[in-house]
């Protein structure tokens, strides 16, 4: 690993302040993903700027909604027992995720934060847009089991690879953003699709430091599922994973809420047959029928073919446990 | 940065990139088939940025001015003086016990366990946060030492495998692992040992499906799993006592 400077910031405003003065530097949380990648050469920041001390350590749970500030640890949000009754779909796609090392260490800011693991990107001797613009995209005719079926583009193929994050995507989620001033913005416009510029994963601006998010109260209850299918029966990224939640009253669905992870540059929302299901009855072919609107547009790559099946299949699978039919 | 007069003892000047994670090559199991055995190594310490630069922007100075053997020495000399300014200090407590220390930040929690204090019961596997060979308690809780920068364990306290057992007398968990035969060839089990522990302090070994699911974080390529669930199991039954 390349050598750096080390401060840790004790305030917001400070830590703000200290990586707008600095070229090359970067925050490091839990650093799960940043050492990992520093290790490889992939980042090589001159400063790291420590925000693990910093006040962002609260969950505040009020009738309206969830706070939970930016460095409280993916451990922390999964094992906590309101939040199992209350938002049981964000502690399920938690679960599903990492080991319970890594969750000990990583943070709500940092696993929204965390990097794609396309191995093209990961490879310093491999072309890749998003960690060189420019080089191309190794993956799109290369290996690509694991990339993207929707919103890719030329330049660049790879997924998003949190669990979390496809929860959120879900649930109504606010991001705070702490910059010069306070700004906050819907989840679902945190992250980007990777267009002409797939070196930027999301829409923090330079300077920016995502302070916490908030999730609006719902009314699914227990009606919802995190299905996860990948290579192992635990501790592995996602081929495609299902965030489903329902509400539902005499047998019909009020309420629909999916997104898909593994699939996109981003947590993937599939608004289309969320309001495809508006209204229907809440049965195993009103699923099926969902499926085959969400899977509209969808595109494979060669290797990753076999997602164009998976996915509607999972999606089917996580609406059914959600309605728990 | 504080300047810490230690740094030139003998003993803090000994790291260095000890790469034998490829012994398990881990790194299969969790990144894509091209993540391989022809993925480059990661870059071996060169000095760092600012002692990179501060090494030839000085010696270029000396140079214009000295002759080539007074260079030599002038760089060594540098080297020095760089280093000074790249370590930072460190005060934890390791199995109970207190240690001042001076580190670079880019120094990982298991690279100081292992290089500078000698503590190499924790294992070193894929140093990619994959495999859970490293797995340590901080604070009680158990973490991945390889992804953990040292300068950010300041204050805490830490437990590795050497810290569990009382004088001669093993830890219940390593007497069940020794009774259950939960090992093969014994590189892993230190991290499973640790992570045994935290499985049954954190409430997630009630059943052994539980244990398998929050014990998934700790690879045995032996594949010992039946025995390693076992011993967990039995811990937990006799009382927990962990």
């Amino acid at each position: 690993m390349i050598n750096f400077t080390y401060t840790k910031a004790s305030t917001t405003n400070s830590a703000v302040d200290l990586l707008l003065k600095e070229k090359n530097a970067k925050f490091i949380a839990g650093g799960t993903n940043l050492v990992d990648l520093m290790k490889r050469g992939v980042e090589t920041p001159d400063r790291l700027i420590d925000i693990t001390n910093l006040p962002l350590h609260n969950i505040d749970k009020k009738e309206t909604g969830l706070y939970i500030g930016a460095m409280v640890t993916n451990t922390q949000v999964a094992e906590d027992p309101w939040i199992k009754i209350n938002y049981p779909l964000l502690s399920l796609a938690l679960q599903a995720g990492a080991s319970p090392q890594l969750r000990n260490m990583a943070t709500v800011g940092g696993n929204m934060m965390q990097r794609t693991r396309c191995s093209y990107f990961y490879d310093t001797a491999m072309p890749c847009n998003k960690r060189e613009p420019g080089t191309g995209c190794g993956a799109m005719n290369g290996y690509n089991r694991m990339h993207a079926i929707f919103g890719a583009s030329d330049s660049c193929i790879a997924v998003h690879p949190s669990d979390m994050c496809v929860a959120l995507a879900a649930l109504d989620t606010t991001v705070i953003i702490q910059g010069k001033k306070e700004r906050r913005i819907p989840f679902l416009d945190f992250h980007r699709l990777p267009g002409n510029t797939p070196e930027k994963d999301n829409n923090l601006a330079k300077g920016e430091l995502i302070t916490g998010i908030e999730i609006a109260r719902n009314h699914f209850g227990g009606h919802v599922h995190y299905l996860k299918i990948r290579d192992r029966s635990s501790y592995a990224f996602a081929l495609v994973s299902v965030a489903a939640a329902l509400e539902i009253s005499n047998d019909s669905i009020v309420h629909a809420r999916l997104a898909m992870g593994g699939v996109a540059h981003k947590p993937w929302r599939l608004t289309e047959a969320e309001k495809f299901l508006q209204g229907k009855k809440a049965t195993v072919d009103s699923f099926r029928e969902a499926a085959i609107v969400a899977m509209n547009g969808a595109k494979d790559y060669g290797q990753n073919h076999f997602k164009l099946k998976l996915a509607p299949v999972a999606i089917v699978e996580a609406l059914s446990q959600a309605a728990k039919i | 940065m504080l300047i810490n007069g230690s740094a030139f003892s003998a003993d803090v000047l000994q790291f260095g990139p000890v790469c034998i994670g490829t012994i398990f090559s881990v790194n299969f199991l969790l990144f894509y088939p091209t993540m391989s055995m022809d993925q480059p190594k990661p870059h071996a310490p060169d000095g760092g940025c600012s002692r990179r630069s501060f090494i030839q922007q000085s010696s270029a100075v000396i140079a214009l001015v000295t002759t080539p053997s007074i260079i030599t020495k002038a760089a060594d000399h540098d080297e020095r003086i760089a280093e000074l300014f790249e370590k930072m200090p460190l005060s934890l407590e390791i199995n109970g016990v207190r240690h001042e220390l001076s580190v670079e930040p880019r120094v990982t929690l298991l690279d100081l366990l292992r290089e500078q204090l000698q503590l190499t019961g924790t294992k070193k596997g894929c140093d990619y946060g994959q495999c859970g060979a490293c797995t340590v308690h901080v604070n009680g809780e158990r973490i991945l030492s390889c992804l953990t920068l040292a300068v950010k364990t300041e204050g805490k306290k830490i437990t590795t495998i050497e810290g569990l057992a009382t004088g001669d007398k093993l830890h219940p968990m390593q007497q069940a692992f020794v009774k259950h035969d939960g090992l093969q060839c014994g590189y892993c089990t230190p991290g499973q040992i640790m992570s045994g522990i935290a499985c049954i302090r954190e409430g997630h070994a009630n059943t052994r499906q539980d244990i398998q699911e929050y014990m998934s974080g700790n690879i045995c390529r032996c594949g010992a799993y039946p025995n390693i669930i076992s011993a967990i199991e039995e811990v937990q039954k006799a009382g927990g006592i962990v």
